[in-house]
């Protein structure tokens, strides 16, 4: 007993000694106090010369961490172990974030590079006025296709993709928005409908598409199609830029019946210690030339107006990531459709999966 | 005396903490959350949504594809095992094939990938030897492979421990009664290593019903298992309560798989 007795208080002493030491070490690595910045963003989504660009500037040291879901993003800002002072969302994450209050409201005449934005993006349905969140990176879902496999096809509709001819050809993105949203929209409604009778037809619609679907996949859907492994795929645009750079065979195209537009945003959740360094980071960043360099890295579309006098031309005319406003007004943001409207999208999309062979 | 028990008490604590903790409070807050609909109300109608064929058809299917996993890892695991015992070295090609599971699943799911892509090793095989390339990818046998591949280890391991541990002498005892090989095998081996080929069956069925990484990566969402259902309901609908219904039932799977193998045990003692 005696022994336990020792070796417990040996333990306790062991660990204070080296709580005392991690503080001392973060203290002097710069890691307290009003000079550090925790920036919570995507992986690979920011070209990190401008980080230490940021650093010089300004002095503020930034502690730079990575998610790769909005969910996995949101339950660590709720957990509120790190004080996380900026964090890029996307759009619907940020109305879950509203509701929830975990988010701090921007102050606008901190922000003089806002004016950068392009009108088009500013003061969407998720975020009237900008009240919480900044535009980053956005985009479109489409279609990317191997030209060299599918010589004389084209993906101008949705209706394409049922073209017999891509028998066991097709990825789908794992995600019941996207597909059950590209099932609406080849009907003509819209991708944030929720009357029952249009999901079931979708669904039926979507069941028709069944021979030409290879598998549903989540992110290694880059992998496949850069590897020839599948004709076609339904992506994120910025995945589809990315893969166009492995491969050039392939295409993207977004169908003229319409399509979903997203946005990755910067905000400020309620983890954060430094408010005033997380605005000078976000007015950083939107930057006209800063923005410029960190699209040109990330290859995503940036909404950032003044940046693209700083892009080569052949980037920046590039209708397929850069759409004409005719296009863009056909697009839609995902709305947050409520919980049970949620369910009712993934039961859907389930019964989808259910009955597939 | 009474000081030593109370010494033997305190050495019961973490025990009894970890077990409420990490079993106990996980299962009641499952059972709790499985009550609780998607508006945060108390109701059945989680329950009510599992009986539909939607979830009955998961069910089913669940069941059938660990089934398949845990007889082929049995198939290929027992031979193993009976084999291994009567190697020189045993435990060096015990530890080789034990190696393999140490590594990290989703690199060996990425792997599998290639291997069975349209251009990848298996297909250049089939290429050389006439058959031609076939989709292996996002097909039940790719799955059942790679699951019954990756479950194997799991299932050599008690077997292997069942034969090493029987008395060489009752073998000498059966061929000095006249037992042939196999009547040796069949009445003395086989009954002797039931135990094992229990304990490796629980360790194999219980996680490949539930198994969710490998139906999307190299089953490409062909084959649905209640594991996947669990996924998508915790990280994309939110819907906790759906999950925890689903759970509660691999709970009940889980005691029932448990049951009745050890209610066999009980009757060959």
């Amino acid at each position: 007993m005696k022994k336990l007795t020792q070796a417990f208080i040996a333990v306790l002493i062991v660990s204070v000694l080296l709580l005392i030491a991690i503080n001392r070490l973060n203290a002097s690595a710069g890691y307290s106090g009003n000079n550090t910045l925790t920036v919570f963003n995507w992986g690979d989504y920011i070209d990190e010369e401008l980080i230490d660009q940021f650093e010089e500037e300004t002095g503020i040291t930034i502690i730079y961490e990575t998610f790769d879901s909005n969910e996995a993003m949101m339950t660590k800002i709720k957990q509120g172990g790190t004080t996380y002072d900026v964090a890029v969302p996307s759009e619907y994450t940020i109305e879950k974030m509203r509701e929830e209050d975990l988010l701090v409201e921007l102050d606008h005449s901190k922000l003089p590079n806002l004016n950068n934005i392009d009108e088009r993006f500013m003061d969407l349905s998720f975020d009237p006025g900008n009240k919480y969140s900044v535009p980053y990176f956005w985009g479109t879902v489409g279609v990317v296709y191997n030209k060299e496999m599918l010589p004389d096809m084209e993906f101008t509709s949705w209706d394409d993709l049922w073209d017999p001819r891509l028998k066991n050809e097709i990825l789908l993105v794992d995600g019941a928005r996207e597909v059950l949203g590209m099932g609406l929209n080849s009907l003509g409604y819209s991708l944030n409908d929720t009357n029952k009778d249009h999901l079931h037809e979708a669904l039926e619609k979507l069941q028709g598409l069944t021979p030409n679907i290879k598998a549903i996949v989540g992110d290694e859907n880059k992998l496949l199609m850069a590897n020839e492994e599948a004709a076609v795929a339904l992506v994120w645009s910025g995945d589809a830029s990315e893969i166009m750079w492995e491969n050039e065979n392939l295409d993207y195209s977004v169908p003229e019946e319409g399509s979903n537009l997203w946005f990755d945003n910067m905000v400020i959740p309620k983890t954060a210690r430094n408010i005033d360094g997380a605005h000078q980071f976000i007015n950083f960043m939107l930057d006209a030339e800063v923005a410029a360099q960190n699209a040109e890295y990330v290859s995503y579309s940036t909404p950032n107006k003044a940046a693209l006098e700083y892009m080569p031309e052949e980037m920046v005319t590039d209708e397929r990531f850069y759409p004409s406003p005719e296009l863009t007004d056909k697009l839609e943001v995902y709305e947050n459709l409520g919980k049970e409207n949620l369910a009712y999208y993934n039961d859907i999309f389930l019964e989808f999966k259910m009955y597939r062979k | 005396m009474n000081n030593h028990k109370l010494t033997r008490n305190l050495y019961m604590v973490p025990y009894a903490v970890w077990i409420l903790l990490f079993v106990i409070a996980p299962i009641l807050l499952v059972i709790y959350y499985s009550f609780i609909d998607i508006q945060g109300n108390f109701s059945f109608a989680n329950y009510e949504k599992f009986f539909t064929p939607v979830y009955l058809k998961m069910t089913l299917s669940s069941f059938w594809y660990a089934f398949l996993i845990t007889l082929f890892s049995l198939l290929v695991a027992y031979p193993t095992a009976y084999l291994l015992t009567k190697t020189k070295h045993k435990q060096l090609w015990l530890l080789l094939i034990i190696v393999p599971s140490w590594i990290n699943l989703l690199l060996k799911a990425y792997a599998f990938i290639g291997i069975f892509g349209t251009y990848g090793v298996a297909n250049s095989f089939l290429e050389v030897i006439g058959i031609g390339t076939q989709q292996l990818l996002f097909t039940d046998f790719s799955f059942i492979f790679v699951s019954v591949y990756i479950f194997i280890p799991f299932m050599i391991l008690p077997i292997f421990n069942a034969i090493d541990t029987i008395n060489p002498v009752l073998l000498d005892a059966a061929r000095d009664l006249g037992a042939s090989k196999w009547d040796t095998f069949r009445r003395v081996v086989f009954p002797l290593t039931m135990n094992g080929v229990k304990s490796g069956i629980q360790i194999v069925f219980i996680p490949a019903l539930s198994l969710f990484m490998l139906t999307r990566l190299i089953a490409g969402n062909r084959v649905i298992t209640l594991g996947t259902a669990i996924e998508q309901h915790f990280l994309v609908t939110q819907d906790w309560g759906m999950g925890a219904t689903i759970a509660v039932f691999l709970i009940i799977a889980m005691f029932l798989i448990m049951f009745l193998t050890s209610g066999f045990r009980k009757r060959g003692a």
